[in-house]
């Protein structure tokens, strides 16, 4: 019997022949990620462990993403903790403002997580780098002190699902519908425990950006992560940017999974996700007359430049209706720059959005675009828990990142055949 | 370790947002985060729930981010432990690194109404439902898993192996 990618990875990091799901493997690690909400707790961990250095400089990355730029004092005073502590450790991939991203986006930018590799990042949303052919997944901040302190952590080996999509794509529908359709199908716990391995010929023509979306999302199925094979499309968009080996990892034909799940993508229309749950998705033509306060376009799901491109070629020539505010959020300054070159951040100027510097802020309701009491919003996020983006009671409906642009111009959710 | 409180309970999918939300994340302060736990989910939480009392839900509890302030924050308001039907993974590591007792056993949260008394032996498994005079067994962990919660949680237990 044959090995998943997972399993072929974790085999390898434990120093094992060959691994089965539901063993427990101490893992050798190739990079430790933390941001400022969860390094501090990390910190006060890893002081108590009696160790005075990181198990390597260039393997621990520190992103101060969430309440950054600092949103309040106690903010202030945790980014200050984490750029200390990077300091003193003599951390090489610590980000400041003004060279950080939003940490799913930034990292696979720099090369720092590449195929092969086992991350843990005490982030949730660290399982992105599954897009890479890596077992990238989210920890707490006990674990990431741990993984900073010996640069190993133990794993349960996961059992794997496999998804293969296969059809042709209806026009407007990318990565982050084929996912939200998934969650919608299996359930906010369909995948819990599983690795997610994410295949057919839609995957195979996917770029790295779709292929991140998708990856990101994962955990929303609860799934420890989410792995795309490594191909041309992943090998291209790593070879500029890695500084290190890096070994590519392919499951056996006969590799055993808890079940093969497959999808005709050409019934697949543009997806909605209603409150409060990622699971609660309709296709676009069902989604009703639901009048809408905020549009945010961007985050570490889809805030890249393909994101942005789609954006602004919704947005072009139009303008946000009057009562909504359009926020958008490039994934990096890197991206940034190159919509800025691109003109795609004048489209946004022109259609009345407020463009912001790179940060988590308004995804999980930290700052920059707070919902009040009542009041609902589109997002091209990841998550429209009760309160996730303000007040307990308003709503978070998730979508791409063309309807929550065509959204925005036509004030309640829409897909972009009605405003195009 | 001995466990016995009254219990609080929920359904599927209380997510780490509603326990704890990330509008409090300026501080990783267990007392201040203790101050709003589960706050979006069950607002006077806090004030009416006593220390030692137990958090009862459905399927995926803890799911969502990766904040071990959602652990910290239910450990410092005093409960003593979580029992569910299942755990989403993240906080499941979580509780188990930091020392907060969580057993899974879906005969349990079958059985257990709101309000009920129960005691836990968490060494065993053994939960008790004082008030219905049943018992539920749930399911042991893995002997390494074990290890952690011996040596009280992930830090200890590394401490222990650097040192050598």
């Amino acid at each position: 019997m044959g090995m998943t990618m997972v399993e072929k990875i974790l085999a390898a990091h434990a120093g094992e022949d060959k691994v089965k799901p539901g063993q427990l493997v101490n893992a050798k690690l190739d990079l430790v990620l933390g941001n400022d909400v969860t390094t501090p707790v990390a910190i006060k961990e890893f002081d108590k462990i009696g160790v005075e250095e990181v198990f390597d400089q260039d393997r621990v990355a520190i992103v101060p993403d969430h309440f950054a730029p600092n949103k309040d004092i106690n903010s202030a005073e945790q980014c200050k903790m984490i750029r200390e502590f990077a300091h003193d450790k003599e951390i090489t991939n610590y980000f400041e403002i003004g060279e950080m991203g939003i940490e799913h986006c930034l990292l696979p930018e720099k090369g720092l997580a590449l195929p092969g590799d086992i991350v843990i990042g005490a982030d949730s949303h660290t399982c992105t780098y599954g897009a890479l052919g890596a077992l990238a997944t989210g920890v707490g901040s006990t674990d990431m002190a741990a993984g900073m302190a010996t640069g190993e952590a133990w794993f349960k080996v996961p059992e794997t699902i496999k998804f293969v999509y296969n059809g042709q794509l209806q026009e407007w529908v990318s990565g982050k519908d084929l996912i939200l359709y998934t969650i919608g199908d299996i359930g906010v716990d369909g995948a819990l425990y599983k690795a997610m391995e994410f295949t057919g010929e839609v995957i195979e023509n996917f770029s790295m950006a779709n292929r991140m979306t998708m990856s990101n999302m994962a955990i929303e199925a609860g799934g420890k992560c989410g792995l795309i094979e490594p191909d041309e499309t992943t090998l291209e968009y790593v070879k500029d940017r890695a500084q290190r080996d890096y070994t590519v990892y392919k499951s056996d034909a006969d590799a055993e999974y808890a079940e093969v799940i497959e999808y005709d993508v050409s019934e697949i229309e543009p997806q909605v996700a209603f409150p409060h749950l990622p699971e609660n998705t309709r296709g676009i033509s069902e989604v009703g007359e639901i009048k809408i306060d905020q549009s945010v376009i961007g985050s570490c799901t889809n805030g890249r430049l393909e994101d942005l491109r789609i954006a602004a070629k919704v947005l072009e020539g139009n303008k946000k209706a009057d009562h909504v505010r359009l926020v958008i959020f490039p994934g990096t300054q890197e991206i940034y720059r190159q919509a800025m070159h691109e003109g795609l951040i004048d489209i946004f100027l022109d259609a009345g959005a407020a463009v912001s510097t790179p940060t988590c802020g308004p995804c999980l309701g930290g700052h920059m675009g707070i919902l009040a009491k009542g009041e609902r919003a589109i997002a091209t996020t990841n998550r429209n828990f009760v309160g996730r983006m303000g007040h307990p009671e308003s709503e978070v409906y998730l979508s791409n990142p063309a309807v929550a642009a065509a959204s925005a111009i036509k004030g309640q959710i829409v897909g972009p055949k009605e405003v195009l | 370790m001995e466990i016995k409180g009254q219990v609080w309970k929920y359904g599927d999918d209380v997510d780490t947002d509603v326990i704890i939300p990330a509008r409090y994340l300026n501080t990783s302060d267990p007392k201040e985060l203790a101050k709003h736990c589960m706050e979006d989910i069950d607002e006077d939480f806090v004030d009416k729930m006593s220390n030692g009392d137990l958090i009862v839900a459905e399927d995926n509890f803890g799911c969502g981010s990766s904040r071990e302030h959602a652990p910290l924050a239910i450990k410092a308001a005093g409960v003593s432990c979580v029992i569910a039907n299942s755990f989403a993974r993240i906080f499941y590591r979580n509780s188990i690194n930091i020392g907060l007792p969580i057993l899974e056993c879906p005969e349990a949260v079958a059985g257990i109404a709101e309000g009920d008394q129960v005691e836990v032996d968490v060494d065993s498994g053994l939960i008790k439902n004082l008030t219905k005079e049943e018992e539920y067994q749930a399911a042991a962990f893995p002997e390494f898993m074990q290890e952690l919660i011996d040596a009280g949680g992930l830090v200890n237990y590394v401490r222990e192996k650097v040192k050598g």
